[in-house]
């Protein structure tokens, strides 16, 4: 055997024991001011991770740090759970086509493109884990997919998965006018309705189906991609993730989801202070989206950022959403800053980027909160979370750090500049569905 | 500057009908003149419409019966460098767009005071966040889209609004103007053709000018048929009205820098996404910038905008004003404060920041004489705020125009 080759055989146990004793690295960070979010805030408070997850939270000279881990002092910062975003375009996702209005067979897994540059924007913005979702353009246009940004080299890698081991996702839907056009799809919005609702109709059937079939291969009906999907919805397996902007839409959503029973959280809402009372007594969670002004077509006209305080008076569960390319995911704290301008109080606004979203995911035992057990996603912040000069210092994904302000590539990602950022979706348009209307 | 300061309640006093509607006097917890230093309890006194007085709180009396409002911070009113709005209505529906006119390419005769909706939503939106001022008018995409106007954020009509009815005549080079084969038109169908068309026109104009000036010195010769298009540029090479072209890849800046050199015109770069590549010859060509919104989305052309550009330029001392510029979808239109707020992380100073809104943009627009700071004799343009104006939590209390308190709401 040639010694080159000898020696790598014999680097192999060493690499392996590095790999081991990296993983079980203990790190401790301290002189923070921890935001737990599920807790009160800690002032000088130490952060314990290891193996990727978080093993204490608590103040100074109450937690010990155990013998061994590596210290990292980050006095001054601010540290808050990783961000989680409800909804968001990066990655060039896609789902359906142009063919049909409804289309849950598609899967934004299958469209993805790991290496787009949206992903370093947000962990740059501090976002650990994504709703990757397709356009509105449809009535149903795919399966979303629930992602952690840990490093990766395929989507699989990074997606989170359920308890029967397939990846986690939901089902977009829409209605108002964004999934309104020329035949096949709908022109009015009880054309929408009516399609939707007997979709789920058949679903239904096929659901009864299966279930006489009770995994009899000979009584089993033929496989139907769009039905499995919806079943999963049925079943509250996959949660329907729901564009809608106008108070109407807003209430018809409600009105199909009690009929069928279904699993949904509304997306956007534009005119959610027009319907608060309605949304709260159906415990119908809300991801908001709060723009710069209202408008860009007739059924935002009234997004304004007081929806937020009208939710949050109205005791609705509230989360942001980037939306992005719609916002920048490298400032979505902004959003929930916006949301405080406009009378949300600071303990829900925080509530609303990592933990209300975490549950409206169904990953909340995971991420949404800086807890004992829960994955190490967390970020560093220079100061207040709400403030304009406060920025992203570091983002951690299950104990790894995956952006470092002080690194100057990922500084360049934070700042943008010539080639930083060399998105390869240039050609793309916001939702795939082309100029607005 | 304070970052802290705690908001006050805007204390709005309504007093006899007698006190003239252009009176008002604005008491602050910090008062910032832009081009003075910032001043602890100021007060301003605003008759006519104009700022009679300025000074600390125990300098400056306040007459008897005067309407006095009250914010802990208190600047010039806002200046948006170049928006559409009033001209590309909120609600984006077809009779409601007439930022751009895709009949031809280049149309400077297309005026922006035939086009400006003064009551349009948007105004009054950016005017609740303290926006007093703004050059509004054609878009971009077409090599020339038409002309821009200057306008205060009130009044019923624009012939009440506008106090410039022709401010610039707005150019595009680069992708934003190349037609794509299939189209009602063929052309420009690549850079090189764009830059060819605009300068053929601006010869042409050369010639229209250069005859219209040796009829006026000389009895004998005919001017020229009257020629609305021509005229519009004549105004350019006359140095009349500056060309306001967006440009953003640094090939299309140094094509914008080389037609200013060629024709001796003004010109002012506008979004200049890639302009930090062009620090040196930007400076040299001595042209200002009004820089892209720093949210604006960063693909296409704009996929290597950075939040460090405006401190690179004002570091080199270029003259940068901010913009909300041109929306095609949600939001609608940005506001120039948030703008601004959002380069304080990288590298620009909270000073920097305030004049880039105010006077930066008011000497880039030639209206400094009127608006940009708070000095005796300019017009009584104020924003009000609770907190440090570019705090995402702050809010504005209120905005005044040439006197008058034109919004109170909390925003």
């Amino acid at each position: 055997m040639p010694t080159s080759c000898r020696r790598a055989v014999a680097l192999v146990p060493v690499a392996l024991a590095l790999a081991l004793s990296a993983q079980a690295e203990t790190i401790a960070f301290t002189g923070a001011t921890l935001m737990p979010v599920s807790d009160e805030a800690i002032e000088n408070g130490v952060l314990v991770i290891e193996d990727g997850a978080i093993v204490a939270v608590g103040p100074a000279d109450s937690t010990r740090i155990p013998r061994g881990a590596t210290t990292i002092d980050v006095s001054g910062s601010v540290i808050i759970p990783g961000i989680v975003d409800t909804h968001s375009h990066i990655g060039e996702v896609a789902g359906g086509d142009s063919s049909d209005p409804i289309q849950p067979e598609a899967r934004v897994l299958d469209s993805i493109n790991i290496r787009d540059a949206g992903f370093k924007r947000a962990l740059a913005g501090g976002i650990t884990s994504v709703n990757l979702m397709a356009g509105s353009g449809h009535l149903m246009s795919g399966q979303t997919l629930y992602v952690k940004l840990r490093d990766g080299n395929s989507i699989e890698e990074i997606a989170y998965r359920r308890e029967d081991g397939e990846v986690a996702g939901g089902l977009k839907m829409a209605n108002g006018t964004n999934s309104q056009d020329e035949p096949p799809f709908p022109g009015t919005r009880a054309k929408s309705a009516a399609l939707v609702r007997q979709k789920y109709i058949a679903a239904q059937e096929y659901k009864a189906k299966l279930e006489a079939a009770d995994g009899d291969p000979d009584e089993m009906p033929d496989r139907d991609l769009a039905l499995e999907t919806l079943v999963e919805v049925l079943d509250g397996t996959r949660t329907v993730h729901h564009h809608t902007h106008r108070h109407d839409d807003v209430l018809t959503v409600l009105r199909l989801q009690k009929e069928f029973g279904y699993r949904v959280v509304l997306h956007h809402v534009s005119e959610a202070a027009k319907v608060a009372d309605e949304i709260a007594v159906a415990e119908v969670p809300v991801s908001l989206i709060i723009v710069d002004s209202p408008g860009g077509k007739i059924e935002a006209m009234h997004l304004e950022p007081y929806n937020a305080k009208a939710l949050e008076d109205a005791g609705a569960r509230v989360a942001f959403h980037t939306d992005d390319y719609i916002t920048d995911s490298r400032l979505f704290l902004r959003m929930a800053a916006l949301g405080v301008r406009a009378g949300m109080s600071r303990d829900v606004a925080l509530r609303a980027l990592p933990l209300e979203p975490s549950k409206m995911l169904d990953i909340d035992d995971r991420a949404g909160s800086l807890e004992k057990g829960k994955d190490a996603d967390f970020i560093v912040l220079a100061g207040d979370p709400f403030s304009v000069y406060t920025q992203v210092r570091q983002t951690w994904v299950e104990g790894k750090k995956r952006f470092d302000l002080a690194d100057p590539d990922d500084a360049a990602i934070a700042t943008g500049g010539f080639g930083a950022l060399t998105p390869s979706n240039s050609e793309l348009e916001f939702h795939g569905y082309g100029e607005a209307r | 500057m304070s970052r802290k300061v705690t908001g006050l309640l805007l204390v709005a006093c309504w007093f006899a009908a007698s006190a003239h509607a252009a009176d008002i006097a604005v008491r602050a917890g910090v008062l910032y003149p832009v081009t003075s230093a910032p001043i602890e309890n100021g007060v301003v006194i605003v008759t006519d419409g104009k700022i009679a007085e300025i000074g600390p709180a125990d300098r400056v009396a306040i007459p008897n019966g005067m309407r006095v409002v009250e914010a802990a911070v208190v600047t010039p009113g806002l200046i948006d460098a170049h928006s559409v709005v009033g001209l590309a209505g909120y609600l984006n529906q077809p009779g409601d767009q007439d930022q751009l006119e895709s009949s031809e390419a280049i149309q400077p005769e297309l005026r922006a005071i035939d086009a400006y909706n003064a009551r349009e939503p948007l105004i009054e939106w950016i005017r609740g966040f303290g926006v007093t001022t703004i050059q509004t008018g054609h878009a971009p995409g077409e090599i020339i889209a038409g002309q821009t106007l200057i306008a205060k954020t009130t009044g019923d009509t624009v012939e009440e609004a506008v106090i410039k009815p022709v401010a610039m005549v707005a150019a595009t080079l680069g992708e934003g103007v190349i037609v794509q084969a299939g189209g009602a038109r063929t052309s420009p169908g690549n850079r090189s053709k764009a830059v060819a068309m605009l300068r053929a026109e601006l010869v042409k104009a050369k010639s229209y000018r250069d005859k219209s000036i040796a009829a006026s010195n000389d009895d004998d010769k005919d001017a020229p048929d009257r020629d609305l298009r021509m005229e519009a540029l004549a105004a350019v090479l006359a140095g009349d009205t500056p060309l306001l072209i967006t440009v953003h890849r640094h090939n299309d800046i140094m094509s914008a820098l080389r037609l200013a050199d060629e024709f001796d015109i003004d010109v002012v770069l506008d979004g200049a996404a890639e302009s930090y590549l062009l620090i040196d010859e930007i400076k040299a060509a001595g042209v200002p910038v009004i820089l892209h919104p720093a949210m604006t989305r960063a693909w296409g052309e704009k996929e290597n905008l950075a939040f460090t550009t405006a401190a690179k330029l004002i570091d080199a001392g270029i003259p940068v004003a901010f913009q909300s510029g041109y929306e095609s979808y949600v939001p609608k239109t940005r506001v120039v404060l948030f703008e601004a707020g959002i380069t304080l992380p990288h590298g620009v100073s909270f000073e920097q920041a305030l004049a880039a809104i105010t006077i930066e943009s008011a000497r880039i627009l030639g209206i400094d004489d009127r608006v940009g700071s708070l000095e005796v004799g300019k017009d009584g343009d104020l924003a009000l705020y609770d907190g440090d104006p570019f705090e995402y939590t702050s809010h504005a209390v209120g905005t005044i125009i040439e006197g008058a308190l034109v919004s109170d709401t909390e925003q």
